[in-house]
């Protein structure tokens, strides 16, 4: 098992509570006024890991990271850095650093003299300070930059320099706060793949905040679903894509059916499920964990295959009837809503291959089934988060 | 169209042609000529005004000089600390803070002059209660007529001008700058002379030149709390002008003083902005 680098033990953080920095309560349970940042979590993130925290704006993140880098002091809990307790050192004691979201370049010094701030500081000589600049700033592709003021760089460029000041200390986590969010689309794209390739060149490990969904599944090892001052789901991108546990990680990370359904006995690895308009589907038991209350069986719109009603479903399938209700072409698929016998819409999409033109897609008021395997669902917890609801909201995230 | 610029220059260029430089003018004139109130004064081109201004009054100049810039130091001192706190640690309070910074100054500068005088008097309410009532100062000690007490009247009087030049200047500086240099291992102090500090120094040439330069000039302290020794170079361009009549001589002061003070903040500006270079 790889090393931990940092471990995170019950670590809460409330703002505006009356009595100070230190909760009011002991274990740091809400008192009357203010507000829960962050909500008692237990993290263990691995040496060498690109970790991301991903969430909707306000669930905690950058307080998270804020605490984890000692700008911010946890109300209750614990921080643990390669094994050594540092919940109440300062900043310049902990062997991490960050990039911060407007990045936060000294804009009295040159490029040089930004990146090599922390050797200065540590007393580096003068020598190796100069090699371990230059070092880095070839590394993120500005070599010949030195002499410049923050100023007279592009934003893209100040991210690198950032990004440089902060490794070319070595530290054994970085934390980086929606470093790209201050980039156009393209430039952001682009900055995904050299951030992946840089932290996969240095080794050190990465603490990512972000509330872009494909920016962290394309760039994780592992993301953790933040919501309300708590994650919901820990795992790697394709886990929680395919296996969300909650309504609020479904709907966050892509695009979802939700069905309401009953539980209605278990046979042979599976379980049946009955759904609002008195179809059962089947579901592999080994999605089923300790999902209680009223659950939702979810199964993503590619999933998803129609077929004419005369026509039989693939054996094992799930199927389901409805009416289509609309359908728009988008060019590499065609999406679909559907409308099922108890007024449920379902998204399907559709890869546009075997229909090549337009006039051979299925038309709406068409009647089809929808068929999938069973091995694709999951199942969600009913309550929760405030995810997407609606189809349409849905579709608008789609 | 392209005379815009020029039209809109056209009322502040007037104003300056008016109001300074046809005075400035004048003046120079005046410095450079000979004769007296009653039988008029003609622009000869000699500079024995100028002469007379530095062989006679080097111990005025010097005493401006000195505590002019006893004074911006010590404002420099005070009011960094204030202008600090207000714009770091100010929170919602700072309009007030900055407001009390501001708030006695609505009284004149003469009445709050003469008040220091009242206040700081052989036996008024400060030394007349530590000499008679606790008894811990001789009697014989005097605070008012020396030159410590025109430095601390000079450095009372100019102290917002130091004050609120920094506190603009600390104020516009991001405090993601401060925890940048705490995560790259700069310590609190680090933190300030590395980075806080290089940054305000806009505000601390500013301040110390809206300081310096109105207190070379000053002579209110001098008169009201100092002595015959404690003379500045305002008092002695005042008493040429006003009472001596003698007004080449008056003007060749002023003039001095003026070449003085553009050579000295030149000198200031250079230093300040190599330091900022190799910050
Ligand atoms: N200094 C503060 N004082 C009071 N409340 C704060 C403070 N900082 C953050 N909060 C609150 O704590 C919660 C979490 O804030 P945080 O900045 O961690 O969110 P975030 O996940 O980073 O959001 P975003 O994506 O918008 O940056 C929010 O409700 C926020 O209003
Ligand atoms: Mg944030």
């Amino acid at each position: 098992m790889a090393d931990v680098a940092v471990r995170l033990t019950q670590l809460t953080k409330r703002f505006g509570d009356p009595a100070g920095r230190r909760s009011a309560t002991a274990d740091g349970s809400p008192t009357a006024e203010g507000v829960t940042a962050v909500d008692h979590i237990d993290l263990e993130v691995e040496d060498g890991e690109f970790f991301s925290l991903l969430g909707p704006s306000g669930c905690g993140k950058t307080t998270t990271l804020r605490m984890i880098g000692g700008f911010e002091q946890p109300t209750f809990g614990r921080i643990e850095l390669q094994g050594e307790d540092v919940t109440w050192l300062p900043p310049y004691r902990r062997n991490v650093n960050t990039v911060f979201q407007n990045y936060a370049l000294f804009p009295h010094l040159s490029v040089f003299e930004n990146v090599a701030f922390g050797l200065r500081r540590r007393k580096v000589p003068i020598a190796e300070v100069k090699r371990r600049v230059s070092e880095m700033l070839e590394l993120v592709e500005l070599p010949g930059f030195e002499r410049r003021k923050p100023s007279q760089i592009s934003g893209g460029q100040a991210q690198r320099v950032a990004l440089a000041r902060a490794l070319v200390n070595k530290p054994a986590v970085l934390l980086l706060d929606e470093p790209l969010g201050a980039l156009d689309l393209k430039l952001r794209r682009q900055m995904q793949v050299e951030l992946k390739r840089i932290q996969e060149e240095v080794g050190i490990t990465f603490i990512y905040v972000t509330h872009d969904q494909e920016e962290a599944m394309t760039m994780s090892d592992r993301i953790a679903v933040m919501n309300r001052g708590r994650y919901e789901q820990l795992g790697d991108p394709e886990v929680l894509y395919e296996r969300p546990r909650t309504r609020f990680v479904a709907g966050f990370l892509g695009v979802s059916n939700l069905l309401p359904a009953t539980m209605d006995g278990q046979a042979d690895g599976y379980a049946a499920f009955r759904l609002g308009d008195g179809t059962t589907v089947r579901v592999p038991t080994t999605v089923l964990e300790d999902q209680s209350g009223s659950v939702a069986v979810g199964v993503r719109p590619e999933k998803i295959r129609m077929h004419e009603t005369d026509q039989a479903s693939p054996p094992g399938f799930n199927s389901l009837g409805g009416t289509i209700v609309d359908a728009s072409y988008i060019g590499v698929s065609t999406q679909y809503i559907v409308r099922m016998a108890d007024g449920r819409r379902v998204t399907v999409y559709e890869q546009n291959v075997e229909r090549a033109t337009k006039s051979e897609l299925w038309k709406t008021g068409e009647q089809v089934v929808l068929a999938w395997s069973p091995d694709h669902c999951f199942v969600v917890e009913e309550g929760g988060g405030a995810a997407p609801e609606s189809d349409e909201e849905l579709n608008a995230v789609a | 169209m392209a005379a815009a610029p020029f039209l809109l220059l056209a009322p502040g260029t007037l104003w300056l042609l008016i109001f300074f430089v046809w005075p400035t003018l004048q003046m120079l004139l005046m410095s450079v000529s000979t004769g007296s109130l009653d039988d008029g004064y003609q622009v000869t081109g000699s500079l024995d005004a100028y002469g007379t201004a530095i062989s006679r009054f080097p111990k005025q100049f010097g005493n401006s000089l000195l505590y002019g810039g006893a004074a911006t130091v010590l404002d420099f001192l005070i009011g960094f600390p204030v202008a600090y706190t207000v714009a770091f640690r100010g929170g919602r309070y700072k309009n007030l803070l900055l407001f009390l910074v501001i708030a006695p100054f609505f009284t004149s500068f003469l009445i709050r002059t003469i008040s220091w005088k009242t206040l700081l008097g052989d036996e008024g309410p400060l030394l007349g209660f530590l000499k008679h009532s606790l008894g811990v100062l001789p009697a014989e000690f005097t605070v008012t007529g020396t030159s410590f007490a025109v430095v601390a009247g000079i450095t009372y009087n100019f102290l917002p001008f130091m004050i609120l030049p920094l506190y603009v200047a600390l104020e516009k500086i991001d405090p993601a700058l401060i925890e940048a240099a705490n995560d790259l291992y700069a310590s609190r102090w680090q933190a300030f002379r590395r980075v806080t500090f290089p940054l305000a120094l806009p505000g601390v040439f500013a301040g110390s030149i809206l300081t310096f330069i109105p207190a070379l000039g000053d002579y209110v302290n001098a008169t009201l709390l100092g002595n015959p020794q404690t003379q500045m170079i305002g008092n002695v361009i005042l008493s040429r002008y006003l009472t001596l009549n003698d007004y080449p001589l008056a003007a060749a002061l002023s003039f001095i003083l003026m070449a003085g003070i553009i050579v000295a903040v030149t000198i200031y500006a250079r230093f300040l902005g190599t330091e900022q270079l190799t910050g």
